[in-house]
């Protein structure tokens, strides 16, 4: 079915939606379901035509992850109640459209923090379950999926599944990470993380380049709860990777004479002025002149200069825990800087003992290319045993690069020259940020035998394959089978 | 791979300077040795730079520094299985806390065996060896608080005292032979070591100073101190007359 008879099929018109980082766009049908009988609605005409279903939540995959080029999108926004927070063991049961800022919200003053956050406070609890996300407390806490007790999924044929890992665990372990192509999920079960400050312990420190980072990391991984690296990509020889890393541990229960104070909303809220004065959602206006190679690399090293006169000489800083943890929503709307080709971020995860060699050839490759990314964000992971999970035990590396309509097909070729040097290092990539990958290339990040698993388990749960994002027939076409939806694409 | 030496022995290396100091070496290309008592940390030392530059990059030996007749035998052992030690640093140091008008033998004891004698027994045996090497480096973390006596800590100006005088003997003995000595004086650092001091002025991470360490050693200096600006200070300092320095409450 086409995009036309789509509309007319299910009495709304088209909108235009863009991936997070604005590199990447398609035009659907969206619909806003507010009640599991409106999906299961939705899904039924959705069998019936056999029209082709994504989920989105706030949309804040990188890449293409949540968009579903001429056909139907369903937005999930509107789930978005928290049923129960249990003050007494921390349990969460939400809707999966529950942000993250809704979670913390709610649960902060009772003493409680979402175990696993990623750098911005706006995805779903849905769409982090579906891209497994990781946080900056990867090696130590795991993915969110490790901390997710239960969750109910709607599967395209209207089937309420409730899984855990006792309960259809092999369901559970696949559609953690399984970007959407099983189900629908509903409802989620969150064990949060009991705090006793408002507040952690943030301690910086100046690196002189990706060996040290990696060192660094490695030794005080025991002492500290989150680890997080920013590298400046422009530099090369001996201060390649250089620039800093900031450790935070938990304050520990009673070392804050305040606790009630600094777990205050009032105290979590991220200042809207800077000094008071300037509004930060102006900033990205102000930023956008700057957006370029020569104004990035001289803010990386301004950056790194400060940083490293900056850094912990002593006890560390306490910090927020929202100011420490969603550092990307401290300038509202900053990507617009990168307006109007967007940007896309390039994370790889790479086995420890390879990682400062690979990382250190990727940010060679970009030098030879020249195309730098204008941000690098270095982290810690571990394993976790979801099927198709992005971690290893390793480093992975996140570099933003600015898209423009002319670097567009030299960037593509880029990543795709790295995507060599990753896996040929054993290496791993993470559908939230992807962009670029080739399907061959997909493939060779899982065993066989997990993706088979992870395919059976799509033909049983979804046999008209209409579970489809771009992201999905980008890298897995054989999950596109629906032969109406093979001759629109090639209309 | 360039540095200049080859490979290195650190005695106190399981945190703080010795900790970051290694991690300098070993980035320079290094393959370095490290002795320390607490072995969980030591194996974290060990992990990260072996992460980072490979598995060959780092060893590990247990020992107490105050077990002197442990570290002829354990010297040996290390120089062989390192293929022969071109660069022996000691950091192992230790502070006791206690007001002021404390004088408890104890402290001292436990002091002056970690700062000087631990260093002269390990010290001893990288001077043996690199005399009859005719080459090497010798280091010794001193501080600037060897500079001068003041009233608190006596114990630790008295040791590091007593260890800069040992090494500048042991630089005046050796460098004939064309082995380097190093002593470096640190000026506050936050260190494990330094935790209960709280902040002090000029205090500079373990990181900024394993840095200057590492350049002040690969210069061949003779004494360095960690920052440079203590050098100018402790010039004054040390110029004070005595029955003015007592009166000034430091």
């Amino acid at each position: 079915m086409n995009l036309e008879e789509i509309e007319v099929a299910l009495g709304r018109t088209r909108s235009k939606v863009e991936g997070w980082g604005m590199s990447t766009h398609s035009e659907s049908v969206v619909r806003f379901p507010e009640s599991v009988e409106d999906l299961k609605e939705l899904f039924a005409a959705a069998r019936k035509d056999g029209i082709s279903v994504a989920f989105r939540g706030t949309g804040c995959s990188y890449g293409d992850a949540s968009l579903n080029d001429r056909s139907l999108l369903i937005d999930l926004t509107r789930f978005n109640k928290i049923k129960s927070l249990d003050p007494a063991t921390g349990v969460l049961v939400a809707e999966s459209g529950v942000t993250l800022e809704q979670n913390w919200r709610q649960s902060v003053t009772q003493g409680y923090w979402p175990p696993v956050v990623s750098g911005t406070m706006y995805p779903t609890l849905g769409g982090l379950l579906s891209m497994n996300v990781h946080g900056k407390n990867n090696w130590k806490h795991g993915t969110i999926g490790e901390h997710v007790q239960s969750f109910r999924m709607l599967t395209i044929d209207g089937e309420e599944l409730s899984c855990s890992p006792e309960e259809n665990g092999e369901i559970f372990h696949a559609a953690i990470g399984g970007f959407g192509m099983l189900g629908c999920f509903t409802e989620v079960t969150l064990k949060l993380k009991k705090i006793y400050s408002g507040n952690i312990e943030v301690t910086a420190v100046g690196i002189r380049n990706l060996g040290h980072m990696i060192a660094w990391m490695d030794q005080h991984r025991e002492d500290f709860d989150y680890l997080v690296g920013w590298i400046d990509c422009f530099t090369a020889g001996k201060s390649l990777g250089r620039g800093e890393l900031h450790a935070a541990r938990y304050v520990k229960e009673g070392a804050d004479p305040d606790p009630k104070g600094t777990m205050r909303l009032s105290y979590q809220d991220l200042p809207s002025h800077i000094m008071g004065v300037f509004p930060k959602a102006w900033m990205w206006r102000f930023m956008k002149p700057i957006v370029n190679d020569f104004g990035m690399r001289a803010l990386n090293a301004v950056k790194y200069h400060s940083s490293c006169r900056k850094q912990t000489r002593g006890a560390g800083h306490l910090q927020a825990h929202a100011a420490f943890n969603f550092l990307l929503d401290y300038v509202p709307d900053w990507k617009k800087a990168y307006l109007p080709g967007g940007l896309i971020q390039y994370q790889s995860f790479v086995p420890a003992e390879k990682a400062r060699e690979t990382h250190g050839h990727l940010i060679q490759l970009c030098h030879r290319s020249n195309l730098i990314p204008y941000l690098g964000v270095y982290k810690r992971h571990k394993p976790d045993p979801f099927l198709l999970t992005h971690a290893v035990d390793g480093f992975s590396f996140a570099m933003d690069f600015k898209v423009t309509a002319q670097n567009r097909g030299q960037l593509w070729d880029l990543c795709h020259r790295m995507d060599e040097v990753v896996l040929e290092a054993g290496g791993r990539f993470y559908f939230a940020k992807d962009a670029t990958l080739e399907s061959e290339n997909a493939h060779r990040i899982w065993p066989a035998e997990d993706l088979q698993k992870f395919a059976r388990l799509k033909q049983d749960l979804d046999p008209q394959a209409l579970l489809q994002t771009n992201l999905s027939r980008r890298l897995f076409p054989e999950f596109q089978t629906q032969p109406s939806l093979v001759a629109s694409e090639e209309g | 791979m360039t540095s200049k030496f080859k490979n290195a022995l650190l005695i106190g290396a399981s945190s703080g300077i010795g900790a970051a100091l290694a991690r300098c070496l070993a980035e320079d290309g290094t393959r370095v040795a490290l002795v320390a008592r607490r072995e969980d940390q030591l194996e974290d030392v060990r992990r990260g730079i072996t992460t980072a530059w490979g598995q060959d990059r780092a060893r590990v030996y247990r020992t107490d520094v105050t077990d002197f007749d442990q570290a002829p035998a354990l010297f040996q052992k290390i120089d062989e299985e390192m293929e022969g030690l071109d660069l022996v640093i000691y950091c192992a140091g230790v502070m006791t806390e206690g007001p002021e008008d404390e004088y408890d033998f104890a402290k001292d004891k436990l002091v002056v065996e970690v700062n000087l004698l631990g260093g002269m027994a390990w010290l001893d045996q990288a001077a043996t060896r690199f005399e009859a090497k005719r080459s090497g480096a010798i280091v010794g973390i001193g501080s600037v608080a060897g500079d001068r006596g003041r009233r608190a800590y006596p114990n630790y100006h008295a040791a590091k005292a007593g260890f800069a005088t040992y090494l500048e003997s042991l630089r005046n003995r050796l460098s004939r032979h064309g082995v380097q000595v190093t002593t470096i004086k640190p000026g506050p650092i936050a260190t494990p070591m330094t935790e209960g001091m709280g902040k002090q002025p000029l205090m500079r991470s373990a990181e900024e100073a394993a840095q200057k360490i590492h350049r002040a050693i690969t210069k061949g200096k003779m004494t360095a101190y960690v920052p440079g600006i203590w050098f100018p200070i402790m010039f004054v300092i040390r110029s004070i007359p005595s029955i003015l320095f007592r009166r000034m409450g430091i």
